[in-house]
């Protein structure tokens, strides 16, 4: 029982992480209507500058905070210059343009900081809680909450917030009573590289910080988005949560899977509830018109 | 929008490649005679290449009948695949299992892995393509995910070889061709190319592809006019698997080694990449897509070992500005062009 409930507690750790991934997933979905393939190795690469700053001999907690300021100029940046000129062009053009992005990052990651793994701190300290958690673990679990409140709170309480809403919803609409919907898309990438860039070093002190780090992260954070359904942020932090809990668990408790067939199985779970459900959980069903 | 991934170019090619049919006996002729002289020039030219060459370019026509495969499925149906790689793995394995432990002739594969590939990839999709769009993505990532995992599992390993997999001989040019291994392995391969490039045209000139392509335009319309859009759908994927089954069981036998770690999701993405640079649902793009699958990370590589994939990534990333639906979109606008400009010149007359 003891074992259960660990395993539970470690998969709402690590399922926050893949839910942070789901959530800025889900922003620039929400905004632009793609996938963002490339914000996995966005958020290793925020990461990397957060490692160098506190290499640099920065305090931890304001090397954090500097990397997520930094992180969300670049998500800007990125679609500015990347993503701008390609408002019209069709999905799979931005799926292979996305893999470019993937490309570029990791092989500069690599490039820069090297391949070998590299240890980053975790803020919150060594040692466990109450004896059933790591303080780290609890940690990744506050700081999903923290996440996911700040976005509820932006979205449902700022103009800001309600203006991104708007121009998501209808783009050409939210033009006509004044949103500047390109505006509004930029931000959305940049929050989107934010929360990547907190995902990152959040997960970084259990994984070690390498360029591949991210990569299955970033898969179990699309599973999540996915079960949760695309559209809805709340039902990615859901998704994300469930993830995690599915992974640890079936590698606990189902013995011939082990830590090999995890993945798979995770993703075979979701296939079953989205055949069941094809929305996902908490999505809007798209009507289609003929 | 994940929906329909194809531009409205797409469906202008098809249907111009449709138009070819009731053009004049002339112009098809003069088509016909320009494939020939290709088709000579692509069977004599690389056998005066030195073998590694012939290799790569066997590798080469190889990818391009799984990206014809991965078109089919996605320009043709307008599904979308990150899985692919996988049927390309079940296929090689499929392959290499039936060589060493079944003790069949290499020829026989072929048909063989194609077999189970379609079996396979019928199977799910009859399941998958009630998932639309992302959903349907991200089912067949997950498959693309799980096949090596799978591979590797030590349940099967007397069959699969585990972690090491299988190595398989090469087989020699039939008696009395004056060919060594590697030469004929690129004119087999060739040669299932060709067939399996006609095999895909003339799918779509009939009811099938029709249904098909009916179903990629609007599936609720097609469905209203009695097209049973699921089993389309579900044939679709199982052709499209198929394709690049067959290509798999070539790359094994061109190869001669088989290993789970050989067919990563990696694999996948570059087919996915094939066939949007060649150009969503134009089928010669499929040869495009091969030689870019095969050649472009060997030049990023040559070009700087260090900085590979960011090379890569500028290249993808170039192209797709450039040439936003791909090599197809290329020879669309070009043929407009031209097209254009002789029409210019039939009004003056």
């Amino acid at each position: 029982m003891e074992l259960l409930l660990q395993q539970i507690l470690a998969g709402v750790a690590s399922g926050g992480i893949y839910a942070c991934v789901a959530l800025a997933i889900v922003m620039v979905y929400q905004a632009t209507g793609h996938l963002n393939f490339a914000q996995g190795e966005m958020a290793m690469f925020s990461t990397f500058i957060g490692w160098q700053l506190i290499q640099w001999g920065m305090p931890i907690w304001s090397a954090i905070l500097l990397t997520i300021v930094i992180s969300f100029a670049a998500g800007v940046l990125i679609e500015r210059t990347i993503f701008r000129p390609l408002v019209h062009a069709s999905s799979l053009t931005h799926v292979v343009v996305f893999i470019g992005l993937f490309g570029i990052l990791n092989s500069m990651a690599g490039f820069i900081w090297d391949f070998g793994i590299k240890t980053f701190p975790s803020p919150f300290g060594d040692g466990t809680l109450f004896g059933l958690i790591g303080k780290h673990q609890a940690g990744m679990i506050a700081t999903t909450a923290c996440v996911a409140a700040f976005l509820y709170i932006f979205f449902r309480c700022t103009r800001l917030g309600l203006a991104t809403r708007a121009a998501a919803d209808h783009p050409v609409f939210a033009k006509l009573v004044g949103i500047a919907s390109e505006n509004v898309v930029s931000i959305a990438w940049g929050i989107a590289a934010a929360i990547g860039s907190i995902a990152g070093m959040m997960i970084a002190p259990v994984v070690f910080l390498e360029p591949n780090m991210m990569v299955s992260t970033l898969l179990y954070g699309f599973a999540g988005a996915v079960l949760g359904g695309l559209t809805s942020p709340v039902g990615a932090v859901l998704g994300g949560v469930i993830v995690g809990i599915m992974e640890n668990l079936s590698a606990t408790f189902i013995p011939v899977v082990g830590a090999e067939l995890k993945l798979p199985i995770a993703l075979f779970l979701i296939i079953v509830v989205l055949v069941i459900k094809p929305s996902g959980l908490m999505g809007r069903v798209v009507t289609q018109r003929v | 929008m994940l929906k329909n991934p194809l531009t409205p170019m797409n469906s202008e090619t098809l249907s111009m490649a449709e138009g070819h049919r009731t053009s004049s006996n002339g112009s098809s002729r003069k088509n016909f005679i320009v494939v020939c002289v290709l088709v000579v020039l692509a069977l004599v030219l690389p056998l005066q290449l030195p073998n590694f060459l012939v290799f790569q370019l066997t590798m080469a026509i190889i990818y391009a009948i799984s990206v014809l495969g991965l078109n089919l499925l996605t320009g043709v149906s307008g599904q979308f695949s990150l899985g692919h790689g996988a049927f390309y793995a079940i296929g090689a394995y499929s392959a290499a299992i039936l060589m060493e432990h079944m003790g069949l002739e290499y020829g026989w594969t072929l048909p063989a892995a194609g077999a189970i590939c379609f079996l396979i990839g019928f199977l799910i999709g009859f399941p998958a393509v009630r998932l639309g769009g992302i959903y349907l993505a991200l089912a067949t990532f997950a498959f693309a995910v799980a096949t090596p995992q799978i591979l590797k599992l030590s349940l099967i390993e007397e069959w699969t070889g585990g972690v090491t997999g299988i190595s398989l001989s090469k087989p020699d040019a039939p008696a009395g061709l004056p060919l060594n291994s590697d030469q004929w392995l690129y004119v087999l391969t060739l040669f299932v190319a060709l067939v399996a490039y006609i095999g895909a045209r003339n799918l779509l000139r009939h009811r099938t592809g029709r249904a098909m392509l009916g179903v990629r335009d609007n599936a609720t319309a097609a469905r209203a006019m009695g097209v049973n859009t699921t089993l389309y759908k579900a044939l679709a994927f199982g052709i499209s698997a198929m394709y690049t089954g067959v290509a798999g069981a070539l790359g094994g036998l061109v190869v001669q080694y088989v290993a789970p770690d050989s067919f990563t999701f990696a694999l996948s993405i570059a087919l996915l990449v094939g066939v949007v640079v060649g150009g969503v649902g134009w089928l010669p793009g499929a040869i495009v897509g091969g030689l870019f699958v095969m050649f472009i990370p060997n030049f990023a590589e040559e070009l700087s070992q260090g900085l590979a994939g960011a090379v890569y990534g500028v290249i993808l990333i170039l192209l797709m500005y450039l040439l936003p639906a791909g090599f197809g979109g290329l020879v669309t606008s070009l043929k407009g062009f031209l097209s254009r400009g002789r029409g210019h010149v039939a009004g003056r007359h």
